[in-house]
């Protein structure tokens, strides 16, 4: 068995907690996350039983932030999701069919580009109502030219070789090629980007949450908590480490996996000695 | 060009056409049929969607941004505002981004074998793991609550004060500033270790040059290609995260215009402030592709 | 011979454990020209970084390398520096990576110039466009200016030596120079080498597979084989009357050009070159040698005056 890189060990570690943690609040929470107790207000950590201390409310932030999980696997999930089932088609109809069609998608793909994905998703909070959903849509929208530039010049190379020629002169169909050829060789790449655009998907739905136009009252989210901490700072400050805490913790879990994939997917080669 | 036409079509299309009724959009679900009829009237809804457009292309290119519905004033006069706090502080941003980044970028690349190396590589994992709001409310609770260093939030104008106009950006810019350095010293650790294995760099040491003079010399100029087509990118990254900080600390810049049109409903502010960021987006990233033609010798001899 | 210009002995470099040059020791004649030949895996170019002192990251060279007084492998970087450039000098085989292909030609040439002998950029320049033209780079004026991938292989190569040669060096040592070069450039190459290194008074280390480059140019030769040299002499003598089988059968691989041709058939040595850390104890040659037997289970010492050879059972 190959040694695992540390960046996978570390990276699985930490998404494992957040998914794990996110499946569990679906059956236990130490408390309920929506349950007001006026009395135990910015309560610190460890007291009363409080893990990690209460809000302005007196709810529990260890389970708010439990529950929080969900949602931002939830829209991470679906993002992600998103992207790939629109982007990697269209990048493969560019790699495979060449002409018109490729000049269309990348051209389109320059477009989309140009919208950084917060800014696409501010764009339809206005429009539309605001909400997780709206969210994840223009999340996943804004990461589709990524997936479909990476499977159209990863498709490319593909194309190039000979056995896909080979392939061609048997009488292999574009669908066949794509689904025997192609995607195999762009899978490993796909599913690296796959765990950097989750992270990234991860910051934008908090920044939107936290600018209120993204996941909406009462459904918990952790960018949401930060913007509640903030009118709370001088009363409690720790309100706005754990949130903070939990988003950076993902984050740096998804990227550390997609290192991690990357080194094993996809192992340079060591230059040998001459 | 066409870049910006099509983006340009999006927005306008997004805005205007998607929701079905802009006036209902503005005046909501229990508005009258008068009040609604009056407000298509007032919006020039009446005409067809496609004069609509070009009128608006049209009014951009004179200047003309529209009158906003909420303040009834010049958006254009707006954004000038906006601008004088929101440019700065992305500059701002920018320049502390660069300052952190390039020195342990190329530290962390120099040294990629070693411990100090090491650190910083992991050091900047975590940085651009961190919300860049996060980390605004950490230096707020830090420096302006506990330390009362510099403010909060809020901004005065630059004509009244504007050395507090400045520490009203120096905490806004750190904390864009930190999250970009993070990125941008990742970017160019690798970029200087793949110079580093470069055959030209051995000849550079076999003419005598020292390690530090063949990568002064020599690595540079290659490790800044491509640092520098990332460097628009984060200009890019730098305005968007703009938008969020601005909201963080209450400064009345674009991005908290913006947030606010959402709110009021106010659709010309949001098309015109949302039109003006993709634009910048798009020109900055012609300028990074010119630019990138114009550093690397290799790419202006195939025209 | 008088004072030798280079005299390596016991050089040893590993990469991790795994050894890639295993005890090589010779004396370079001054103002001679030496072959070292080997094919890839043999160890020779890392014997050349190792004495410039620049072997990658995780090599480690031990032995003694003696330049003069001065022993290479022991100096401190800074001295090392002071020598390379402007008393020993290396060209490789690449021209096209192993030139800047930001930075324009004549600056790049011009440098060693700038470094060793502190002249001012317009100095340098003038300097620069000279050595240009003395290794015959047409138009070398506008080659000057011009970036790496703007000229053609024969002309980087060149570009390579003028710059190698600025300072006059005294040791020069030539990683397969022509190996990247068309064939009918690489006799030009090579003859300007040979002129250069003979005006100079240097004195040259030619490493290369290509037996005909060293038959062209070199006095002496060296025949390396698993990180070892296995056999020494005047290249006349070598080439003619090998000693180790090694040699015997690359000579005998090489297809004969004259017109009478002779009846033995063209023999490749059996077997291929075993990768790094993969060569057999004893003598590094034995599994593909026709002549071994059970005494080169170890490894055979230098033997012989002016042509010395490494093996139990030498040829002839």
């Amino acid at each position: 068995m190959r040694r695992l890189p540390p960046t996978l060990v570390a990276g699985g570690v930490l998404v494992g907690l957040v998914i794990l943690t996110a499946l569990l609040s679906f059956t236990w929470t130490p408390r309920s996350p929506t349950h007001v107790v006026i009395p135990d207000r910015f309560l610190g950590p460890g007291q009363r039983g409080y893990l990690l201390g209460s809000d302005q409310f007196g709810r529990d932030v260890f389970s708010m932030l439990m529950v929080g999980a969900r949602n931002t696997l939830f829209v991470g999930i679906v993002a992600v999701g998103i992207a790939v089932v629109l982007g990697v088609p269209l990048g493969g109809l560019a790699a495979l069919r060449r002409g018109a069609a490729e000049e269309i998608v990348m051209r389109g793909s320059d477009v989309m580009l140009a919208f950084p994905a917060l800014l696409l998703a501010i764009l339809f909070a206005a429009v539309f109502r605001p909400g997780t959903l709206t969210a994840m849509i223009a999340i996943g929208l804004a990461f589709t030219p990524v997936f479909a530039r990476l499977v159209r010049g990863t498709g490319l190379q593909v194309m190039a070789q000979d056995y896909v020629t080979a392939a061609r002169t048997f009488g292999s169909s574009s669908s066949g090629i794509f689904w025997r050829h192609l995607l195999p060789n762009v899978a490993n790449v796909l599913i690296v980007q796959a765990t950097v655009a989750f992270a990234l998907a991860i910051l934008a739905e908090a920044a939107l949450s936290y600018l209120g136009l993204g996941t909406q009252p009462p459904t918990s989210s952790w960018g949401r908590m930060l913007s509640d901490a903030q009118n709370y700072l001088n009363q409690s400050a720790l309100l706005a480490l754990w949130p903070g805490l939990a988003i950076a913790l993902s984050v740096l879990g998804f990227n550390l996996l997609g290192d991690g994939l990357r080194d094993v997917l996809d192992p340079k080669m060591v230059e040998r000695m001459q | 060009m066409l870049s910006l036409t099509v983006a340009s079509l999006i927005i306008f299309l997004v805005v205007q056409v998607l929701p079905g009724d802009p006036a209902q959009v503005v005046l909501g679900v229990n508005a009258t049929p008068d009040a609604l009829a009056q407000l298509r009237h007032q919006m020039g809804l009446d005409l067809p969607g496609w004069q609509r457009y070009l009128a608006w292309i049209g009014g951009i290119l004179h200047g003309d941004f529209g009158t906003s519905q909420v303040s009834s004033a010049p958006v254009a006069e707006l954004i000038r505002q906006k601008l004088s706090v929101s440019a700065p502080l992305a500059l701002l941003g920018m320049a502390v981004s660069v300052l952190i980044s390039v020195p342990l970028g190329v530290i962390a690349g120099v040294r990629y074998r070693r411990l100090s190396g090491a650190l910083i590589s992991a050091l900047s994992l975590g940085g651009i793991a961190i919300p860049a709001f996060w980390a605004a409310l950490l230096l707020i609770t830090v420096f302006a609550i506990r330390l009362h260093a510099v403010p909060a939030g809020g901004f005065v104008a630059w004509s009244d004060d504007p050395v507090g106009a400045f520490k009203s950006l120096l905490l806004p810019a750190i904390s864009l500033g930190l999250v970009q350095g993070a990125i941008l010293t990742r970017y160019i650790r690798s970029s200087i270790v793949d110079v580093l294995r470069e055959e030209y760099i051995r000849t550079a040491r076999a003419k005598g040059l020292t390690r530090w003079q063949a990568l002064r010399r020599h690595g540079f100029r290659n490790a800044a290609i491509p640092v520098v087509t990332v460097l628009g990118l984060q200009l890019t990254s730098l305005l968007v995260g703009a938008v969020v900080i601005e909201n963080v600390f209450y400064l009345p810049g674009l991005g908290r215009m913006l947030i606010q049109a959402i709110g009021n409903r106010d659709l010309v502010v949001i098309q015109a402030t949302v039109m003006l960021l993709t634009g910048v987006v798009l020109v900055v990233n012609f300028l990074v592709d010119v630019s990138y033609r114009l550093l690397d010798p290799r790419i202006r001899a195939t025209r | 011979m008088s004072s030798p210009a280079l005299e390596v002995r016991d050089l040893r470099v590993a990469v991790g454990t795994v050894p890639a040059v295993h005890g090589v020791s010779f004396a370079l004649a001054p103002g001679r020209r030496t072959g070292l030949i080997g094919e890839s895996g043999s160890g020779k170019t890392v014997t050349a970084l190792a004495i410039m002192g620049l072997l990658p990251d995780g090599l480690h060279a031990t032995g003694v390398a003696m330049y003069g007084a001065e022993d290479l492998l022991a100096l401190p970087e800074d001295r090392l520096c002071e020598l390379r450039g402007d008393r020993l000098a290396m060209i490789f085989q690449e021209p096209m990576t192993a030139l800047n292909p930001v930075m324009r030609v004549g600056e790049q040439v011009a440098e060693p110039l700038r470094v060793h002998r502190g002249l001012s950029r317009g100095e340098a320049g003038r300097e620069a466009l000279r050595l240009l033209e003395r290794v015959q780079i047409p138009d070398a004026p506008e080659k000057m200016r011009a970036y790496p991938h703007q000229l053609s292989g024969g002309q980087r190569q060149r570009a390579m030596i003028a710059m190698a040669m600025a300072c006059s060096p005294h040791l020069l040592i030539a990683d397969e120079p022509t190996t990247a070069l068309d064939v009918t450039v690489q006799a030009q190459v090579l003859q300007l080498l040979n002129r250069l290194v003979d005006e100079e008074g240097a004195t040259l280390l030619l490493i290369t597979h290509d037996l005909p480059v060293v038959a062209q140019i070199c006095d002496e030769v060296m025949v390396m084989y698993g990180g070892r040299i296995v056999e020494v002499g005047e290249t006349e003598e070598v080439f003619e009357r090998p000693r180790h089988p090694y040699t015997q059968g690359l000579l005998e691989a090489i297809p004969p050009l004259d017109d009478d041709l002779p009846d033995r058939h063209l023999r490749a040595i059996p077997g291929t070159v075993p990768g790094l850390g993969e060569f057999p104890s004893g003598c590094p040659f034995r599994t593909r040698c026709p002549r071994a037997d059970e005494a080169c289970l170890e490894m055979p010492a230098m033997a012989g005056n002016s042509h010395a050879v490494a093996c139990w059972h030498p040829v002839g």
